[in-house]
């Protein structure tokens, strides 16, 4: 198997893009799908400074990686979830991606912050941990940027992870999520930017530009999410990429192209409603922020102290 | 040749020449859910593994729902 740019031997086939590639231009091809979508979707602007969502996973470091090959100035956040040894090995991978690169790494640890871990908090509030766990970094990234003075927050979601929300979003026709499932959600009322610079790349890419890069990730998936729902979607959706290679893309960006915009009227409408949360500031439908709510259902430590004139 | 496997963590022991896509169809893998490390490198399906070699098979997909 040949490169397709330069005919010397092939690391590896993207069968969606019918094309081979050697490292040197895999790992260029990998950079250029990332500007593209930047690009594309206006995700970042060159002044920017930008905080990268980091879990010690092949993603997130990967995205860091590009975004400082492309010349962003990109900081990271890490927390500390508190689930056992993967959030020590998770945690260190983070740490020492950082270090041997002269990059600047936040960290927010959520027992120690916050009073909880995911796995006895989540069961406390009642919560599958999957949605405890991403409530609480959606919360605790949004105050990092706020609190760091960042302009835009990236996560690691690749071209898979949409593809699966959208196959869940859609399976249930759960139209409001449908319209806040966007490449893009800019700032406003109190929320950074959010961007996800992967959506062009898969999970296979991601694996193999950070085994190529010499980036050392936690491979060990989160004991937390065995057997949820979106593994057993992008098991199903490999199962179709893999007979009709290509369906994740168009399935993703079709609904992008021809889709999103049906349902963004509604997502809209919910955003007009949101007030300051009266104990940390964060903004909400409700008086006081599901954050807030789980933070006292976690640590059974009633209400929290209402933070005054935090925010304007 | 040695063959790495994960989640959970096994090592298999397989009979060379064999083709990698070859090889991901016996163990029923599917080959968009992983990639094939021999030494710091990467190998295409098409690769032809010997009896002396060491690879693993490493899954790809992760993650919660968020």
């Amino acid at each position: 198997m040949k490169c397709t740019v330069c005919k010397q031997p092939a690391i590896i086939d993207l069968r969606r893009h019918n094309a081979n590639f050697c490292v040197e231009h895999f790992l260029r091809f990998c950079r250029d799908q990332v500007a593209k979508a930047i690009k594309d979707h206006s995700m970042i602007e060159p002044s920017d400074r930008v905080l990268v969502a980091v879990s010690g996973g092949k993603d997130s470091l990967a995205v860091w990686d590009i975004l400082v090959e492309l010349g962003y100035q990109a900081d990271g956040l890490y927390i500390g979830l508190g689930i056992g040894e993967y959030s020590e090995s998770s945690g260190e991978l983070a740490r020492a991606f950082a270090r041997e690169r002269g990059l600047h790494l936040n960290e927010v640890d959520l027992p120690g912050d916050h009073g909880f871990d995911i796995p006895s908090g989540s069961k406390a509030a009642r919560r599958v941990p999957c949605s405890a766990c991403g409530l609480s970094k959606r919360h605790i990234f949004d105050e990092a940027a706020r609190t760091g003075g960042y302009d835009v927050v990236v996560t690691g979601h690749n071209l898979d992870d949409e593809a699966a929300v959208l196959f869940g979003n859609v399976l249930r026709w759960q139209t409001d999520y449908l319209g806040r499932q966007l490449p893009v959600l800019p700032a406003r009322h109190g929320f950074p930017r959010k961007v996800k610079p992967l959506i062009r790349l898969g999970e296979r890419e991601m694996a193999a530009y950070c085994v190529l890069r010499g980036i050392d990730y936690i491979v060990e998936e989160c004991p937390m999410a065995e057997g949820n729902r979106h593994l057993g979607y992008k098991e199903a959706l490999n199962a179709i990429e893999a007979a009709s290679p290509g369906s994740k893309h168009d399935f993703y960006h079709g609904f992008l192209a021809r889709a999103s915009a049906r349902f963004t009227p509604q997502a809209e409408a919910e955003q007009e409603g949101l007030e300051p949360c009266a104990r940390c500031g964060a903004p909400t439908p409700g008086e006081v922020c599901a954050f807030c709510k789980l933070v006292e259902r976690a640590t059974g430590s009633g209400a929290v102290p209402v933070s005054l004139g935090r925010r304007g | 040749m040695k063959v790495l496997l994960r989640n959970p963590k096994r090592e298999l022991e397989v009979d060379g020449p064999v083709r990698v896509n070859a090889l991901l169809a016996r163990l029923e893998i599917n080959r968009e859910s992983v990639i094939v490390i021999r030494g710091d490198t990467l190998v295409p399906g098409d690769a032809v593994l010997e009896d002396d070699d060491v690879v693993e098979i490493r899954p790809v997909i992760s993650g919660g729902a968020s």
